[in-house]
C-alpha cells in the first residue's frame, strides 16, 4: 500500500504584522496520521495554525504549503476548506443571531431554508450531549469551555474534513467530557479504524499533553521560539518536557 | 368634523415637518375613494396583489387571522371579521356606525402636527375618511390577529390614511399591519395617521412590515395613549429600499404602570433615506419604556435612528438602544438618543453603538467553507434578527417567519 503525504510545508516562514515570527519550518503529515505540536505560549503554535488555515494577517515570506499534492500556499480561506482542511479553535468567537443550528446546516451541506437538522446531524448532537435548545442558540455566546469545545467538534462532525487541527481542545473541559471529546476525535481521525486503512490526518496542540492520554499521535513537534526544535515519538518527547520543562527537552535534541 | 379641527389643520397645510425631506404634495395625484372594486374574502384581491400582501405577513387567506382590512390606494377594499372580541372596518362605517368615535380623532396624534396630518384631516373632511377603525372589546382576548394592509396600486398616488385603534379595558388585542407598492408602481406618497387608545389593563402589539417600491416616500405619523396598567409593544421592521421614509411615533404614558416597548429593524438599501425614531413619554407612576433598534446601512443609503426618552415623574424607567452596522462608505448611520429626566427617582440608560462587521467573525466563518460574502450575509442577518419580545407564542413564531423573510433581500 502507498501512503501519500497530504499536508507538506516546507522551508516556510511567516510574518505577522511586520514581525517574523516562524522560520524554516518543514512538516510532513501522512495519511491517516495524527501530529501533535508542543511548545511554551507565545512559540508560534497559533500562527502555524492560522497560516496553515490561511487567515489574512498570516504572511507567507518563504516556502510553501502542498495539501494533497496542490500549492495552497496562496489560496484564501474558504478555498482550503473546500478542499479538506478542517479546524476546531480554543476561543471561538460569539456571533449574536447566528444559531448554531443555522451553521450546523451549512457545514453539512443543508438547504439553510430546512426547519430542522437531518435526524443524522441530531443523532450526533445527542451524542455531543448538545440538545435542540442548545443548537437553537447564538453560535458561541455565553457557552461554557466545554460547549464550546463539544460545539466544535460537532461542526467538524459535519464538515467531515481530510485534514483537522484541533487548538487545545482539552482546556477547560471536565474530565468527563475529556472522554467523551476524545472520543469523537479519535473518530474524525480515523483511529476507530485499523492503521493501514486510516485516510484522516490530524494535527493537534496541547500545552499539557493530557488529550493524548486518551488520542493517541504518531509524531510529536517541539516548537520553540518560532522553529521546531525537536521532532519524534510523542510519549518520549512529553516524559522529557515533564522531566525538563521545554528548553530541557530541546537541549536534548540538541539543536539549539 | 369640528371646526376647530379644521381651522387648525387650514393653517397647518403647508407647515413643513421637522424632519426628513419636505415632499411638494402637488406632485402627487389625489385619487378617489371608490376607485378600486370591493371584494368579500381577502383572496378576491388580483393574485399579483396577493403575493405582494404575503410579502409583508397579510395572509389572503386569512389562516389563524381573526379580520382583515384591505386599502387600496384610497378605498376600503375588503373588510373581513371573524370573531367577536374584536371589531374591524373602514374609518367611513365606523364614523356612521359610532357616533363617539369622533372623541378619538386628532387626540393622540395633533393635526397640525405638519403639513401631513393637515391635509389628511383636509381631504378626509372633503371626500370622506379612510383608513381603519380596530377596536377590542372590554375583558377580550383575541389570539388570532387582525391584519390590515394599505396597498398603493397606481403610479403617482398620494395615500392617506386615518387609523383609530382602542383596546377596550382589561382587553388584549395582536394587529400585524402591511404596507406595500404594487409592482408597476415606482412614485408614490402614503401618509397614515394612525391613533392608539389603550383603556386600563390592556395591551396591544402592533407588528408592521413595510415593503415600498424605491421611489415612494413615506409620512407616518403615530400616536400612542397608554392608560394604567397598560402594555403597548410595536414592532417595525424595512429591509426593501424606499425613496424616504420619516417617522417618530410618540407614546404617551400616562396611566400607572403603563409600559411601551418599540422595536425596530432597519435595512437600508441602495439611495433610501430612513428616518425613524421613537418617543416616550414616561408621565404615569411606574411607568418605563424599551426601545431598541438595529440598523444596517448597504449602499448609499443614509439612516436616522432617532429615540426621545422624557421622564417627568417620579419612579420611571427607560431604556433606549440602537446598534447599527455601517456596510458601505456611501452610506451612513446617524444615531440620536435622548434622555430627558425632570424628576427625582428615576432611572434611564441609553446604549447606541455603530460600527462594522467584525473580521474575527467573518474568518469563523470562512474556516467553516463559507465565502466572506456568505459569512458578512450570515452575520448581518444575524444582528438584524433580534428576539421580538412580547408576542404570544405563535405570533411569535409566524412574526419570526415574517422578518427571516425580510432579511433573504439583506
Amino acid at each position: 500500500m502507498v501512503v501519500k503525504l497530504l499536508l507538506e510545508i516546507t522551508d516556510l516562514a511567516v510574518e505577522v504584522s511586520g514581525k517574523q515570527v516562524l522560520n524554516d519550518i518543514d512538516l510532513y503529515i501522512d495519511e491517516g496520521e495524527t501530529h501533535v505540536l508542543l511548545g511554551p505560549n507565545g512559540s508560534g503554535k497559533s500562527t502555524l495554525f492560522m497560516t496553515i488555515l490561511g487567515f489574512p494577517k498570516y504572511n507567507v515570506t518563504n516556502g510553501e504549503i502542498l495539501f494533497k499534492g496542490e500549492d495552497i500556499t496562496h489560496l484564501n480561506t474558504t478555498e482550503r476548506v473546500k478542499k479538506g482542511v478542517g479546524v476546531s479553535f480554543q476561543n471561538p468567537p460569539a456571533i449574536r443571531g447566528v444559531r448554531l443550528m443555522d451553521l450546523l446546516k451549512v457545514e453539512g451541506g443543508q438547504d439553510p431554508s430546512d426547519e430542522d437538522l437531518s435526524p443524522e446531524m441530531m443523532e450526533l448532537a445527542h451524542k455531543m450531549k448538545l440538545d435542540q435548545r442548545f443548537l437553537d442558540r447564538d453560535v458561541n455566546l455565553g457557552f461554557s469551555g466545554g460547549e464550546v469545545k463539544r460545539s466544535e467538534i460537532l461542526q467538524l462532525l459535519a464538515q467531515q474534513p481530510d485534514f483537522i487541527m484541533f487548538d487545545e481542545p482539552d482546556s477547560g473541559v471536565d474530565i468527563e467530557n475529556v472522554e467523551l471529546l476524545a472520543e469523537e476525535i479519535n473518530h474524525l481521525l480515523d483511529k476507530d479504524k485499523k492503521p493501514g486503512m486510516r485516510k484522516k490526518s490530524g494535527l493537534l496542540i496541547t500545552h499539557l499533553g493530557y488529550i493524548l492520554n486518551f488520542v493517541n499521535a504518531d509524531t510529536a513537534h517541539v516548537l520553540m521560539d518560532g522553529r521546531i526544535a525537536c521532532s519524534g515519538n510523542p510519549s518520549e518527547i512529553l516524559e522529557d518536557i515533564r522531566k525538563e520543562g521545554f528548553k530541557g527537552c530541546v537541549e536534548c535534541c540538541g539543536i539549539h | 368634523m369640528l371646526r376647530d379641527t379644521l381651522g387648525k389643520a387650514e393653517k397647518a397645510k403647508d407647515k413643513k415637518a421637522l424632519y426628513g425631506e419636505d415632499i411638494d404634495l402637488e406632485k402627487f395625484i389625489k385619487e378617489d375613494a371608490g376607485d378600486h372594486e370591493k371584494v368579500t374574502r381577502a383572496n378576491e384581491v388580483p393574485k399579483k396583489v396577493q403575493d405582494t400582501l404575503l410579502k409583508v405577513g397579510v395572509d389572503p387567506n386569512e389562516e389563524e387571522r381573526s379580520g382583515t382590512f384591505i386599502q387600496m390606494d384610497q378605498s376600503g377594499v375588503c373588510t373581513t371579521c371573524a370573531s367577536e372580541s374584536v371589531e374591524i372596518m373602514g374609518m367611513n362605517v365606523a364614523l356612521d356606525k359610532y357616533d363617539w368615535i369622533k372623541d378619538y380623532m386628532w387626540k393622540a396624534v395633533a393635526v397640525d402636527s405638519d403639513k401631513y396630518t393637515a391635509q389628511t384631516a383636509l381631504r378626509e373632511a372633503e371626500e370622506g375618511a379612510s383608513g381603519y377603525f380596530i377596536r377590542s372589546l372590554p375583558g377580550s382576548k383575541e389570539v388570532f390577529p387582525l391584519q390590515a394592509c394599505m396597498f398603493i396600486g397606481d403610479q403617482d398616488v398620494m395615500q392617506t390614511a386615518h387609523n383609530v385603534i382602542i383596546a377596550e379595558e382589561n382587553s388584549e388585542l395582536h394587529i400585524i399591519t402591511g404596507c406595500a407598492t404594487g409592482e408597476d408602481v415606482s412614485s408614490a406618497l402614503h401618509v397614515g395617521v394612525s391613533e392608539f387608545y389603550l383603556k386600563p389593563g390592556s395591551k396591544i402589539t402592533f407588528t408592521m412590515v413595510h415593503n415600498w417600491a424605491e421611489q415612494v416616500d413615506v409620512r407616518p405619523r403615530t400616536g400612542v395613549m397608554v392608560g394604567d396598567e397598560s402594555t403597548y409593544i410595536s414592532n417595525y421592521i424595512l429591509t426593501s429600499p424606499v425613496r424616504s421614509i420619516q417617522t417618530y411615533p410618540t407614546a404617551y404614558c400616562s396611566g400607572k404602570n403603563s409600559r411601551v416597548v418599540f422595536q425596530s429593524i432597519l435595512g437600508g438599501q441602495k439611495d433610501s433615506v430612513l428616518d425613524t425614531g421613537s418617543r416616550v413619554l414616561l408621565e404615569g407612576e411606574g411607568s418605563s419604556a424599551e426601545m431598541i433598534s438595529r440598523a444596517v446601512s448597504k449602499d448609499q443609503s443614509q439612516l436616522y435612528a432617532r429615540g426621545h426618552l422624557a421622564g417627568r415623574t417620579q419612579n420611571v424607567k427607560g431604556h433606549l438602544e440602537c446598534h447599527g452596522l455601517v456596510l458601505s462608505d456611501d452610506s451612513m448611520i446617524y444615531a440620536v438618543p435622548e434622555l430627558e429626566g425632570s424628576a427625582t427617582e428615576l432611572e434611564m440608560s441609553h446604549e447606541a453603538a455603530v460600527g462594522k462587521i467584525a473580521e474575527e467573525e467573518v474568518l469563523y466563518l470562512t474556516s467553516r467553507g463559507l465565502t466572506e460574502e456568505e459569512a458578512a450575509s450570515m452575520i448581518v442577518r444575524g444582528f438584524l434578527s433580534m428576539d421580538i419580545t412580547g408576542l404570544p407564542p405563535e405570533l411569535a413564531a409566524e412574526t419570526k417567519r415574517m422578518l427571516d423573510m425580510s432579511l433573504q433581500g439583506m
